[in-house]
């Protein structure tokens, strides 16, 4: 290794201040509030306070969205990444912006606008209404909660899977079907493995957010649905438990890093592909 | 050549946002031949190679396999494998897993397609790769694998595009003789297509050669070399000095201000022609004593033999010759009948087969002062190191 210039260590430094100030100092700070008591005590009691039923439901319910979730945005992503891949690279920056649109409103006025939609006397409501097959009670239901996570996710899953797809040189294909490989094995066989780096990061970028969001359940699950994020939420605005709160987000932060391991580990095993 | 037809291409044409790339072709592919399409880069050679593997749809025009159009059949399901330009293997799997990709497909049982694929690996001289990645392969053991991999299928046919276009002289070589010997021993028609013409020659049954869209000329590699139809085939195929002439009468033919014996006829009475000599078939004798006269304008040591420009009445050949003869010195040309080869006139006549830019540009490096000389070797060198 070559040692860095001067030059070279000035040009990082903002990074590492950056890093230390935003980055390593919020996790000793949670590290520090999750591991003492309202006095300042070291004390283990905030994460024996998580192993009680009511908790355990919470991240286990949490769990179960977000991989829910994540499972419907990567069914939905795949074939619109695939037919969006398939067109003209014009037609290819146009349906992209379409799926980057939504995002550029706030994500509030988005998951209001859903309660709309959803509600008993919502647009879909009083359309069933007027032929006769409705009303059908949607709101304030784990389908909404986890349709506000996919419908809001959806496109950071879209966009790397894409990328992949765009990127992935036709001659596989081509030898594929040389092979005697039809459409769908080809798709089977050879697209979907040589695509596995878009899913990864894809599974990623939507399972992360949906299971620490906190706002999407309230919203949409009418409270009766308490996510890990709410209730760190909770226990900062309302208990003003920081202690527990800290607690639960370490907690959270380790099943991330599990998940992800085992996604990547999951990723490794069956090919080659990085080189 | 007496097998049966395997592949007929009718009047088979293209276009590519309306320019013409293959302008009506047809050709016939027998079982078990070596045939090569040979053309400079965009000659419509390797869509014609995509038309039969079922990668491009033609505008126009029929592709028959045994006599059966197959024009809207499917690659997955045509009779032929391809060996991809640049391999195209799959990178997920490693060297086993690409080469029993085909079999698996047809779900043959997996000790069968294990003993198949060790066929291929040792056929192609891989055994012990089996585990290998693909991409930590060097250009020469991928271009093994791509032949296994599509070869297993036992294809009627197998195309290659340009297989050994990314390898170095001395491992093309090798390959040559294998893929020859490969071709040979496993009897499958192969069509290769290629833009290096000695590859064709080395390698082909039949080779066919190929400008712009069309079909120029279809023959024995020595047919192509030694009766070349029109001025393109002649000037690709090897060096070749193309005159204006005007056919006498039958074996009688005049060019460069003299009137020679040869051995075509055929031609109406004074028909104006081009004429080629091949600069290997041309004696170099004192002048007094040649059919020609002319001064040597450059030499060119080439190992085997001197490369010789010489004028002749302004139009300048080049000669093959062992013998060494100063710059500038008068020589005589002697040309024996069978060396001038005679062709109708085409689209291509006067745009090949004359060496005065070839001869400047010779004149012009050996023009250079010492201190250019050495500038340029050094550069030369640096490009090397760089490599």
């Amino acid at each position: 290794m070559k040692k860095k210039s001067l030059l070279g260590q000035a040009a990082a430094a903002p990074h590492v201040v950056w890093s230390v100030l935003f980055i390593i100092a919020p996790l000793l700070f949670v590290a520090y509030y999750a591991l003492t008591d309202a006095d300042g005590n070291f004390t283990f009691k905030n994460f024996g306070a998580l192993f009680t039923a009511e908790y355990l439901e919470i991240f286990l319910r949490s769990a179960c969205f977000a991989f829910l979730a994540t499972a419907i945005c990567l069914v939905i992503a795949y074939p619109v990444a695939y037919f969006i891949s398939k067109t003209s690279p014009k037609t290819q920056k146009l349906l992209i912006v379409l799926v980057m649109l939504p995002q550029w409103m706030n994500f509030l006025i988005r998951t209001y606008s859903w309660m709309a939609i959803l509600e008993d006397t919502g647009i879909i409501n009083t359309v069933l209404g007027w032929v006769g097959l409705g009303p059908v009670h949607m709101i304030n239901t784990a389908g909404a909660v986890i349709l506000g996570m996919v419908y809001n996710f959806l496109p950071y899953m879209i966009l790397p899977i894409y990328t992949s797809l765009s990127k992935l040189d036709p001659r596989y294909v081509e030898a594929s079907a040389d092979l005697g490989c039809n459409a769908f094995g080809t798709l089977l066989h050879v697209i979907l493995p040589l695509s596995r780096s878009g899913i990864i990061s894809g599974v990623t970028m939507v399972f992360v957010p949906s299971i620490s969001t906190f706002y999407i359940s309230q919203k949409l699950g009418g409270g009766n649905f308490d996510l890990i994020g709410d209730t760190i939420e909770r226990q900062f605005m309302s208990a003003y438990n920081y202690n527990l709160g800290a607690a639960i987000s370490f907690v959270l932060m380790i099943l991330i890093i599990v998940s992800m391991t085992v996604m990547n580990r999951f990723g490794e095993e069956e090919g080659s592909v990085v080189t | 050549m007496e097998n049966k037809k395997i592949i007929e291409l009718k009047s088979v044409s293209k276009e590519y946002d309306g320019e013409t790339v293959l302008d009506s072709i047809d050709l016939d592919i027998y079982d078990k031949e070596f045939v090569t399409l040979l053309g400079p880069s965009g000659c419509g050679k390797t869509t014609t190679l995509r038309i039969i593997g079922g990668f491009v749809k033609p505008d126009s025009g029929e592709l028959l396999f045994d006599g059966v159009n197959v024009i809207d059949v499917p690659p997955h399901k045509r009779p032929v494998n391809t060996v991809f330009q640049k391999y195209a293997l799959f990178p997920h799997l490693n060297v086993y897993d690409n080469i029993a990709f085909g079999l698996r497909l047809k779900k043959m049982p997996e000790k069968e397609i294990y003993d198949k694929v060790e066929e291929m690996l040792a056929m192609v001289n891989l055994r012990g790769f089996e585990k290998r990645n693909v991409n930590l392969l060097s250009g020469g053991q991928q271009q093994r694998v791509a032949i296994a991999r599509a070869l297993i299928n036992s294809p009627r046919v197998l195309l290659l595009d340009e297989p050994l276009g990314a390898l170095d002289l001395k491992l093309r070589k090798d390959m040559q003789n294998e893929l020859k010997n490969i071709q040979k021993k496993t009897g499958i028609t192969f069509i290769y297509v290629t833009h290096d013409q000695e590859e064709a020659l080395s390698m082909s049954d039949k080779v066919v050669v190929m400008a712009n869209g069309a079909i120029q000329q279809i023959g024995t590699p020595t047919d192509i070399y030694n009766e070349p139809v029109n001025a393109f085939v002649a000037d690709f195929i090897g060096e070749s000095n193309i005159l204006d002439g005007e056919m006498l009468r039958d074996f009688r033919v005049r060019f460069a201000g003299a009137e020679f014996d040869c051995l075509d006829k055929g031609f109406a009475p004074n028909e104006k022609v081009d004429v080629v000599i091949r600069p290997e078939d041309v004696d170099v004798v004192a002048p007094e004593k040649g059919m020609l006269c002319g001064v040597i304008s450059s030499v060119t040591f080439k190992g085997v033999h001197y490369e010789i420009i010489v004028n002749i009445g302004g139009f300048k050949w080049m000669i093959q010759t062992t013998d060494y003869t100063a710059p500038n010195s008068k020589i005589g040309l002697y040309i024996e009948p069978d060396a001038i080869h005679i062709m109708k006139k085409s689209e291509f006549s006067g745009m090949f087969g004359d060496y005065s830019t070839y001869s400047e540009e010779m004149d012009h490096l050996s023009d250079l002062t010492e201190e250019e000389m050495e500038y340029l070797s050094e550069m030369d060198e640096e490009e090397d190191e760089s490599e």
